[in-house]
């Protein structure tokens, strides 16, 4: 049994275990922490930076989903600087591709669109870059349009840690990084992708989604992924 | 009670904000109660006038015509209202913002047409190199984001600015 530590969380309390991070210790506490790029039994990689928290005694702001809890520790999961900060990455995140959510397949079941309705983004400060980004409609039943994605990473986790394909990858540095499949190749070409659809299932946008869907009508399932990674027993 | 000066503008949008705001239902009553339409495709004035409480700007800024317009909207405005995703945001009127703006009029007026395949050029507004939201060329008080925004966050601004209240509409509105 993992060693029991004390862990305080907007002054609560909380029972947690050596190797916990801040994120799990706080949703088994009931707290809600905004979350992208994290999803449940997939290694955490802190990209999104929405889940920052304050820690008493450490000048920066720590991102929850990747920094363990330890004992004694005094986290702050709410306060309006972290709002702020937490609507910055939102709007940096629209700013940086293309979302049209009125003609997207994700519109109304877009993780992106919804945390921004959740933590008041109502408008984006920063100017849009609006780059030109390619679609990759080459695989046979799943599209990737790159305007939407928020290179989260999900699918690169999904795929190699859940399915053991390895399909997708990230080229290129900061603001030109894309999600790339077998070498950027055509996802159509990929002779590593076993076309189960987890990639789709999980990805957040509707940067990966079905073919044959319109606008709106891309709705994602990702509980059985999410159940399956679970059972592979602690991350890769 | 003083009426409220109620402007709306139409910049590079189709039209749907406009008719999400007729869309209101009974509200409109005390839209008609408490405020003065001054200016709009739904009125009938030519100029926009010198002194204006509230504009409700509807569209991204895309063309010459546009910018010029915003600029005398802010100049004569109390307040502006970005209202919907393509003032928000550019949203749809800034999809053409991947290709330039010759390649595009070539396309849909030599490419894409029949007959008369010329790039029209007399009387019709130069385009600026991209559409953008109303915040990146003036001061924007407000922003109600949706396509089109509902009828209930409408009916919720109005309300709200006509009592002197600047509406809170965290997780009220979205965009899309
Ligand atoms: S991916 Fe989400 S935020 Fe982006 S356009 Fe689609 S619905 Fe909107
Ligand atoms: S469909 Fe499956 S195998 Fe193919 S890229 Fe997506 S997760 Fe990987
Ligand atoms: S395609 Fe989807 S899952 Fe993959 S990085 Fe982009 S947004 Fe995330
Ligand atoms: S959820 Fe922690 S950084 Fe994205």
């Amino acid at each position: 049994m993992a060693d029991k530590i004390s862990v305080r969380i907007d002054g609560e309390y909380v029972a947690a275990q050596q190797g916990q991070t801040i994120l799990e210790v706080a949703r088994a506490g009931g707290k809600f922490i905004p979350t992208l790029c994290w999803l449940e039994n997939l290694s955490p990689v802190g990209g999104c930076r929405l889940c920052i928290v304050e820690v008493s005694g450490v000048g920066r702001l720590l991102p929850a989903c990747t920094t363990p809890a330890q004992d004694g520790m005094s986290v702050t999961t709410n306060s309006e600087k972290l709002t702020q900060y937490r609507r910055m990455a939102l709007e940096f995140l629209f700013s940086e591709r293309n979302h049209q959510c009125a003609v997207c397949v994700s519109n109304n079941h877009c993780e992106l669109q919804s945390m921004a309705q959740r933590l008041g983004v109502t408008n984006v400060r920063y100017p849009y870059s609006f780059p030109k980004m390619r679609v990759d409609a080459s695989h046979e039943r799943y599209v990737l349009d790159h305007n939407r994605c928020i290179l989260c990473t999900r699918c690169v986790r999904v795929c190699a840690e859940v399915e053991g394909a390895r399909v997708w990858d990230v080229s290129g540095r900061g603001i030109h990084s894309l999600i790339v499949s077998d070498m950027n190749r055509p996802w159509g070409d990929s002779k590593t992708c076993t076309s189960c659809g987890k990639c789709v299932e999980v990805c957040p946008t509707g940067a990966l989604a079905e073919k044959g869907f319109g606008v709106e009508e891309m709705v994602k399932r990702d509980r059985k992924v999410r159940r399956l990674a679970g059972r592979r027993g602690g991350h890769v | 009670m003083k009426k409220v000066r109620v402007a709306t503008i139409w910049l590079d949008g189709c039209a749907g904000c406009h008719m999400s705001v007729l869309d209101i239902d009974e509200a409109i009553l005390n839209v008609a109660r408490r405020a003065e339409m001054v200016y709009g495709p739904l009125v009938d004035a030519h100029e926009f006038p010198k002194q204006v409480d509230v504009t409700l700007v509807e569209g991204g800024v895309s063309s010459q015509e546009d910018l010029e317009k915003i600029r005398t909207v802010r100049q004569r405005s109390r307040l502006v209202v970005s209202l919907g995703d393509c003032a928000v945001t550019g949203n749809i009127s800034a999809m053409r913002n991947q290709t330039p703006t010759r390649k595009l009029l070539e396309r849909i007026y030599v490419e894409g047409a029949d007959v008369m395949r010329v790039v029209p050029s007399d009387g019709v507004p130069a385009l600026l190199r991209h559409a953008v939201p109303v915040h990146e060329f003036v001061k924007v008080d407000l922003h109600v984001p949706g396509c089109p925004p509902s009828a209930k966050a409408i009916a919720f601004v109005l309300e709200e600015l006509f009592e002197g209240r600047v509406p809170d509409l965290r997780s009220k509105v979205k965009f899309g």
